[in-house]
């Protein structure tokens, strides 16, 4: 190590693989439904595919997680988006191709995909 | 996946080892590859969380869920149930005291919300195995910036100066202060040397070990940097050989921070170069005294020597030398990343930022705390203690160990500072902090310390091999119920004689623990002296076992556990002790289920 920089190039990289620790209240969480039923209906690869999205576009405060049953198993894979100070959005039958744009849209600009959530299946 | 998606953290401090957190950790990580989770979910090996009672703990990231009192069996609960599936194994939480509710924040606990977290930042968040997460949590920032900018080493000393830190050993001496008499010190060739204080020897007290354990890189750091601001050329820690676990990290952190080019020659391609060595102590208490410290390092028997010359004039090999403690070291890195002023805004008016205690004894939740200096007694043992346990009234609490003195529960609300600790007989120490209660004798109290004392002096002057031994003796003898006024007055003359007259802080400080217990329970000793009773019910030779007739069933469950035979009587009528045979072990009383023993 020659320098201040390359310190902080290490620090950066750093950063991002322990942002999974960080616990503050302005995070955005997305709970991913991986109870039994959630994982039958393919709920693993939309969980990967959020987490590769985010840090394809290098998103900071956002917490992906996983999540039980929570009952409306027929419209599984669920998942649950709680920004701070918003109201829960529960988006149904979510596959990969369409975590970009719930990224994109919603986690990155505040704008819920209406398309894609429970209001619009029923 | 390439993303990892989880950390799990297992506190891998000695106190969760020593109830099988490794072997948590193995299974873990067995687990995890069996289901094909090892790419998504990363196990991290911590320092101390500081909930030491509620051990083993392991915490799973993002959500931060606490599960506490984890058992390698309760491994594949977690792996299936939280980790697969996403769903919270409910009865491994953390719960706040007994039968409290569950615990989903852990910032939010009574535990945790009285406390800041400076010299323990890193302790329980990283991994101290690993250079990168330390460098992660802005480690080896502040190092990096002064060597980058060429810092003046006097802007450096100056800043540690306006903090306002003291040493945090025990004695509270201005670490700027020191770090500016070692850069003044002239060195007869040029060599100087900066020491760590690792030799941690107190009873209960396990704050440095902690730190060691859970964050040995801000130790390196904050080293290195103070090597760069007095002119040091060659650091050594002086390591107790008991902590298996702190000399392991310790080991691993020198070797990676060389790796890196953050130890050794040309620090980060610049022209200053500085290394750290270990050195092990066997153990003695006196080597925690900075002179014995010294001689000890230099490969002689540690004993101490007087002081002046003190070692910030002639230190290791008579050349100037920096000694600060582990805690005192892990404030440094902190200070100057996040500037004097805001550590000098935590504390009180002379101290400054926070201080680390242990917390033992008579104790809800035995562990580590961290709180700012001026913070009551009452809220570290109440709130952050949660109490003492099984409905018992808090006595008394012991800072400072055997060099330290009692703080009595009419005092509870005395804020814990330098100052104020020394005001009321009692001092600040290096934070150990234990409870008492009601059932604690505070004479056997004073001779435990003592005890220790006699057996840690390490025999160089008359005043304390001789006199910890005689105030050994009288003590003995007061509670074998042999004792008379006299005795107590001839003890607090010998505690007068001892401060004044041995050579070095080991036994100067000795007689404090009987001398405090006698200023605040002094009724206590004329209890045993005059009485011949012990209040508390400790001392043996003073206390009998006695059945109550009216409460005795003849169950004969006392007379079956009674080690000496020393219970007769026919079942079903009550029974009796024979007081020539009995023992005082106890055993009757712990086992009686209808109250009908008691003591006194």
């Amino acid at each position: 190590m020659k320098s201040l920089e390359e310190l902080k190039a290490i620090r950066e990289q750093m950063k991002k693989q322990m942002d999974v620790r960080d616990q503050s209240d302005s995070n955005i969480r997305v709970a991913v439904g991986m109870a039994t039923c959630g994982i039958a209906a393919g709920a693993k690869p939309v969980l990967a595919a959020f987490l590769d999205e985010i840090q394809k576009r290098d998103l900071h405060g956002v917490t992906v997680t996983q999540t039980g049953c929570i009952g409306v198993c027929r419209l599984e894979p669920v998942v649950e988006v709680f920004a701070p100070g918003e109201e829960k959005v529960t988006y149904v039958k979510v596959n990969p191709e369409m975590v970009p744009t719930i990224v994109e849209q919603h986690l990155m600009k505040h704008q819920v995909v209406t398309g894609f959530t429970i209001g619009a299946a029923e | 996946m390439s993303v990892i998606r989880s950390h799990i953290m297992v506190c891998c401090g000695t106190g969760c080892t020593s109830s099988e957190s490794p072997k948590i950790a193995a299974a873990f990580e067995e687990q995890l590859a069996a289901a094909g989770l090892s790419e998504e979910i990363k196990l991290v090996r911590t320092g101390c969380f500081g909930l030491c009672a509620a051990g083993p703990i392991v915490m799973v990231f993002p959500d931060g869920t606490c599960y506490s009192r984890v058992t390698p069996a309760d491994v594949t609960d977690i792996v299936q149930e939280h980790l697969i599936k996403g769903r919270v194994v409910e009865r491994l939480l953390h719960m706040e005291g007994d039968g409290g509710d569950t615990v989903t924040s852990l910032s939010e606990t009574q535990f945790y919300k009285h406390q800041t977290r400076i010299a323990l930042r890193n302790c329980g968040v990283i991994d101290p195995e690993s250079i990168d997460e330390y460098i992660g949590s802005d480690g080896y920032m502040a190092l990096g910036n002064i060597l980058e900018n060429k810092v003046d080493p006097q802007e450096v000393i100056d800043a540690i100066k306006n903090s306002g830190l003291r040493g945090r050993g025990g004695a509270g001496f201005s670490t700027g202060l020191k770090w500016q008499f070692t850069r003044d010190a002239v060195s007869p060739d040029g060599i100087k040397y900066v020491a760590c204080n690792a030799d941690e020897g107190d009873p209960g007290a396990f704050m440095d070990r902690s730190v060691l354990e859970g964050d040995p890189f801000s130790v390196l750091e904050a080293m290195t940097i103070a090597a760069y601001a007095v002119g040091g050329t060659q650091g050594y820690i002086y390591v107790r050989a008991e902590y298996p676990i702190a000399i392991n990290r310790l080991e691993i952190a020198i070797k990676q921070a060389r790796e890196y080019g953050l130890l050794g020659k040309n620090i980060l391609g610049t022209d200053f170069s500085f290394d750290i060595e270990l050195r092990l102590g066997a153990g003695a208490f006196v080597c925690g005294e900075e002179t014995a410290l010294m001689t000890s390092i230099e490969g002689h028997r540690g004993e101490p020597r007087p002081r002046p010359p003190f070692p910030a004039s002639k230190g290791l090999w008579q050349r100037p030398t920096l000694l600060n403690n582990v805690e005192t070291y892990a404030n440094i890195t902190w200070i100057l990343n996040n500037g004097w002023e805001k550590f000098a805004a935590i504390g009180t008016e002379k101290s400054k930022g926070t201080k680390v205690f242990a917390l033992g004894g008579k104790i809800t939740n035995t562990g580590l705390v961290e709180i700012p200096m001026g913070t009551t007694l009452r809220t570290v043992v109440e709130d952050i203690g949660g109490g003492v346990p099984g409905g018992k009234k808090f006595k008394a609490a012991q800072t400072g160990g055997p060099s330290g003195g009692c703080i009595p529960a009419e005092l509870i609300d005395t804020p814990i500072d330098y100052e104020s600790l020394t005001a009321i007989g009692s001092m600040m120490g290096s934070g150990g902090l234990i409870v008492m209660d009601e059932d604690n004798c505070m004479v056997d109290i004073a001779k435990f310390f003592l005890e220790f004392c006699v057996d840690e002096s390490c025999g160089k002057c008359a005043p304390c091999r001789i006199g910890t031994k005689r105030l050994y003796d009288l003590l003995c003898k007061i509670t074998d119920g042999n004792g008379t006024l006299e005795d107590i007055d001839t003890i607090e003359e010998l505690c007068y004689h001892l401060k004044e007259s041995a050579l070095c802080a080991l036994g100067q400080s000795a007689p404090n623990p009987v001398l405090s217990t006698l200023k605040y329970f002094r009724d206590e000793y004329i209890a045993h002296v005059v009485d011949k009773r012990c209040p508390a019910g400790v001392c043996k030779n003073l206390v009998s076992f006695h059945i109550d007739p009216d409460k005795c069933k003849g169950c004969t469950l006392c007379a079956k556990n009674c080690p000496a035979n020393a219970i007769t009587g026919a079942i079903r009528a009550p029974h009796t002790i024979d007081t020539s045979k009995c023992i005082k072990c106890g055993v009757c009383m712990s086992n009686c289920h209808f109250d009908a023993i008691s003591k006194g």
